[in-house]
């Protein structure tokens, strides 16, 4: 999760967390290509695919997956596609003359074996769940929009992740990803929330901000209050694949859906190819800039191309609600303000999403959400409330005893610096905000972190005093 | 396996207008000439794999450029792109080349019988020499496009081609996934290895797509000649050694390269290569020979002279840096090559190299001795 504050200030290394869900009662499309050797036949013709016939991700068949890629980077493709039993083909690969080769053709000459990625030294949720099988299946599908597998896993691909930081590894293009390749995005969404069962749970929606309770914040230790999320324009594809046109239809709905906001709301859109300097450089000192991303995470994805084309910020007069436009999601929604007045923060920040959701509706669009899903953006890390609510908060005592880490884990929230992700705290003021997204309501997730936040601070003043502190009980996950 | 979602033949749903590219901004070749005509004309064609005219210009589109320096802004991702998309790519070769027009014909000479001279480089002076050009394979797509398969493809006929390399040419390859610490410190130490990418020129391309996988270098026993599998192109090769012996080091080139060559023919495949643009490679910049001869030469006082510049312009020579392209000159020692690569044959361009340095150490001497070079100023070539 990013947090608005570190993009601004141009802090690298982003974590894409992967989710996916299964869309029930949608058709699927299959690219229509006739393929005279048919994937299944060649199964039964070669011993080095038999274990493409498993069902499961199971640690045998991850063990075969990676000597099988072993295999394809010591051996010619030529002779692993003779083995295949595809005679034929492997002789057009081998004697392949001038002619141009058709998009066609080339799809029978790779078969899904050969363009396999290598994913053994890769540690993100993708690398974890795509097998040989599953990729064999998924690679020649589309989605509606001409989207492709391994345009869903470029960037997975193409940053192998930490040894302790698992990123996710994939993006979706558009809203029918999470159901055309549902086989690779239903393991990746349970990986990485908790167990959580794309076809068999449903997710929660709950913008009512009347339900907060206890959300004002001792202002000695809160020092700022934010609430974020995402939202995307169904029918449009998503920034990893958007053409240049889609992209600035995104943009002209959403910049005319804001100029209807009044009251506290009402404000102005800024460009970033048509902003001035002036502009830019009190954007920048108000920490509300975006800038063209830099990490290798986000770049692989191709959700930075035509920068800074349909790009832009909106935000009110009063600085504490701003909407991104085109960064990594469609719209990125930010309230904030400081102090610790969190029901306000959340209270406006559900306001405003539903006012600007009935100002497109009114033109005929609407936000792309599914009752498992919830709302849907590009990287599956956000699905379901796409929410980081959290705060600036001073801890100097409690952070220094050894009992932190294990506090938070219960309370479910994550600290980052005050740069945001991959940011160190400086002084003792840390950024602490809920870790979870899909599976809880908005408005359970921000009394999760109200809550949680009380008891932190509750526990500095004791420490301040001299008294003890305890471990709270583990929240749970899911309501079961 | 296109970059982005550029192929998207749904977007037609959309104008010319509305998909158009916002080039206020930019200066490369290729935003000087697309205008929003030719972008309608061009944008409903792809090549038989499905390259289209967005995923040619996405990196001039993501790479406004530089004030100063002209990029080329567009990429080839299959040898038919420089036939669909000829509307758009031949206006940028002629700017780019000189004026090369659609209706010239480049000729290739790699017979190295052919230079004059070479091998006589004042060593004093000329610290090192190189030659390198770039190879594609036919009937495989470019790196900006290429499939995994694909690439792994051109990995596997590369290095049985290059294994069977014997004599003085005899080497080794390093897939770039399987190198040991060992063997890649070593390849840092000969300055051999070659790294991802950073450049976002290259990056916005696609070409850095799945890497290293089926990337590597091979090199010879004796380190004097090297290629670079799946980097920017399916090939590039390297000839080198310390010295001025440029001679010696074209001989090396151009034998290997036809071996490498015979041993691809053998196996039923061949170079993308017409007698219009000559070798095909993936930038449009490095057509036609794709060769850059160079040599590493001490030059302190010429380089200081304040017709340096026209001096080398005339010789049809540039100069960079001893770190390569935008680097700047240490210690007075600078990177001198050719600045051609279509139009030329190769011995011509290496020629030009040889003459032109040899002509420059002379300046260097006699500017060492107090001496003046007026009368030694070269004809614009």
């Amino acid at each position: 999760m990013l947090d608005h504050g570190s993009r601004s200030q141009g802090q690298a290394g982003r974590q894409t967390w992967v989710m996916t869900w299964h869309l029930r009662g949608r058709g699927l499309a299959i690219r229509s290509a006739s393929n005279p050797i048919s994937w299944e036949d060649r199964q039964l013709h070669s011993q080095t695919v038999c274990f493409l016939t498993q069902p499961t991700v199971t640690e045998e068949t991850l063990q075969m997956a990676s000597s099988f890629a072993k295999m394809m980077s010591s051996r010619t493709t030529g002779l692993l596609m003779a083995s295949l039993g595809a005679g034929a083909v492997a002789t057009g690969y081998l004697l392949s003359d001038s002619a141009a080769i058709s998009a066609e053709q080339r799809r029978k000459l790779y078969p899904p074996s050969a363009d396999f990625p290598d994913l053994r030294k890769h540690n993100n949720c993708m690398a974890s769940a795509l097998t040989p099988a599953i990729y064999a299946k998924l690679r020649d599908r589309i989605t509606p929009n001409n989207w492709t597998l391994d345009q869903c896993i470029q960037t997975g691909v193409d940053n192998p992740g930490h040894p302790f930081i698992k990123t996710v590894g994939m993006v979706a293009g558009d809203e029918e990803s999470y159901e055309v390749f549902a086989e690779i995005f239903d393991p990746v969404i349970k990986d990485r929330h908790n167990g959580y069962d794309p076809k068999t749970m449903k997710h929660p929606t709950d913008l009512d901000a009347s339900k907060i309770h206890s959300g004002v914040f001792d202002d000695h230790y809160v020092l700022s209050s934010r609430v974020r999320t995402g939202r995307s324009i169904r029918g449009l594809s998503l920034p990893p694949a958007c053409s240049r046109s889609e992209r600035r239809e995104v943009e002209r709905v959403t910049v005319q859906a804001l100029a209807g906001l009044k009251g506290d709301l009402s404000g102005r859109y800024y460009s970033l190819t048509e902003m001035s300097e002036a502009e830019q450089q009190r954007l920048i000192d108000e920490h509300f800039l975006f800038d063209k991303p830099v990490s290798p995470l986000l770049t692989a994805s191709g959700m930075a191309r035509d920068w800074p084309d349909a790009r832009g910020i909106w935000h009110n007069n009063e600085k504490t609600f701003l909407i991104w436009i085109n960064e990594e999601d469609h719209t990125r929604v930010i309230s904030m303000e400081k102090g610790g007045n969190m029901k306000r923060v959340f209270e406006r920040f559900c306001r405003g999403l539903k006012q600007v959701e009935t100002l497109i509706q009114e033109r005929g669009w609407e936000f792309m959400w599914n009752e498992h899903l919830g709302y849907v953006l590009t990287c599956p890390s956000n699905l379901g409330t796409g929410l980081r609510a959290g705060v600036h908060v001073r801890l100097p005592k409690l952070s220094k005893d050894p009992r932190f880490g294990k506090i938070l884990d219960n309370l479910r929230l994550q600290k980052r610096g005050t740069g945001g992700v991959d940011t160190a705290a400086v002084g003792d003021t840390f950024d602490i905000s809920n870790l979870d997204r899909l599976g809880k309501s908005e408005v359970e997730l921000v009394q999760l972190v109200i809550d949680g936040v009380n008891y932190l601070v509750e526990c500095e003043k004791r420490l301040e005093k001299g008294q003890d502190i305890k471990i709270p009980a583990p929240i749970q996950h899911f309501k079961k | 396996m296109p970059f982005g979602n550029t192929h998207n033949q749904l977007k037609m749903n959309y104008t010319a207008e509305q998909e158009y590219p916002d080039l206020s901004k930019h200066n490369n070749h290729m935003a000087k000439v697309l205008t929003l005509e030719m972008y309608a004309n061009l944008r409903d064609k792809q090549t038989p794999s499905g390259f289209t005219v967005d995923d040619v210009i996405q990196t001039g589109v993501d790479n406004p450029g530089h004030p100063f320096i002209m990029t080329v802004g567009c990429v080839a991702g299959d040898e038919e792109t420089y036939e669909v998309f000829k509307e758009l790519l031949d206006p940028i070769i002629e700017d780019r080349h000189g004026g090369y027009k659609p209706t010239d014909k480049h000729k290739t000479d790699l017979n190295p019988d052919n230079l004059q001279g070479g091998d006589d480089l004042d060593p004093n002076y000329v610290l090192s020499s190189r030659v390198r050009t770039g190879r594609s394979i036919r009937g495989f797509c470019l790196p900006p496009h290429c499939s995994r398969g694909e690439r792994r493809g051109i990995e596997s006929l590369s290095v049985e081609a290059l294994g069977a390399l014997d004599g003085d040419l005899k080497g080794k390859y390093y897939a770039l996934k399987d190198m040991t610490e060992e063997e890649q410190q070593q390849l840092i130490d000969d300055h051999f290895l070659f790294d991802k990418p950073v450049s976002p020129l290259l990056l916005a391309s696609g070409m850095a797509r799945d890497w290293p996988d089926g990337r590597g270098i091979w090199h010879n026993d004796n380190k004097t000649f090297l290629v670079w599998v799946n980097e920017e192109d399916h090939l590039r090769v390297i000839s080198m050694q310390k010295g001025g012996n440029m001679k010696e080091v074209f001989n090396r080139f151009c034998t290997g390269l036809t071996k490498i060559e015979e041993l691809f023919k053998e196996k039923g495949h061949e170079f993308m290569w017409n007698e219009h643009l000559g070798y095909v490679l993936t930038c449009p910049s490095n057509l036609g020979t794709g060769l850059r001869g160079g040599v590493h030469v001490k030059l302190p006082n010429v380089s200081k002279h304040e017709k340096f510049g026209e001096i080398l312009k005339r010789l049809r020579l540039q100069k960079r840096g001893t770190g390569g392209v935008d680097t700047a000159a240490v210690g007075g020692v600078f990177d001198i090559s050719n600045a051609d690569r279509l139009g030329f044959s190769e011995v011509e361009l290496v020629q030009m190299v040889v003459d032109g340095v040899k002509l420059l150490v002379e300046m260097e001497k006699r500017l060492e001795a107090g001496q003046s070079i007026d009368d030694l100023m070269p004809e614009q070539k």
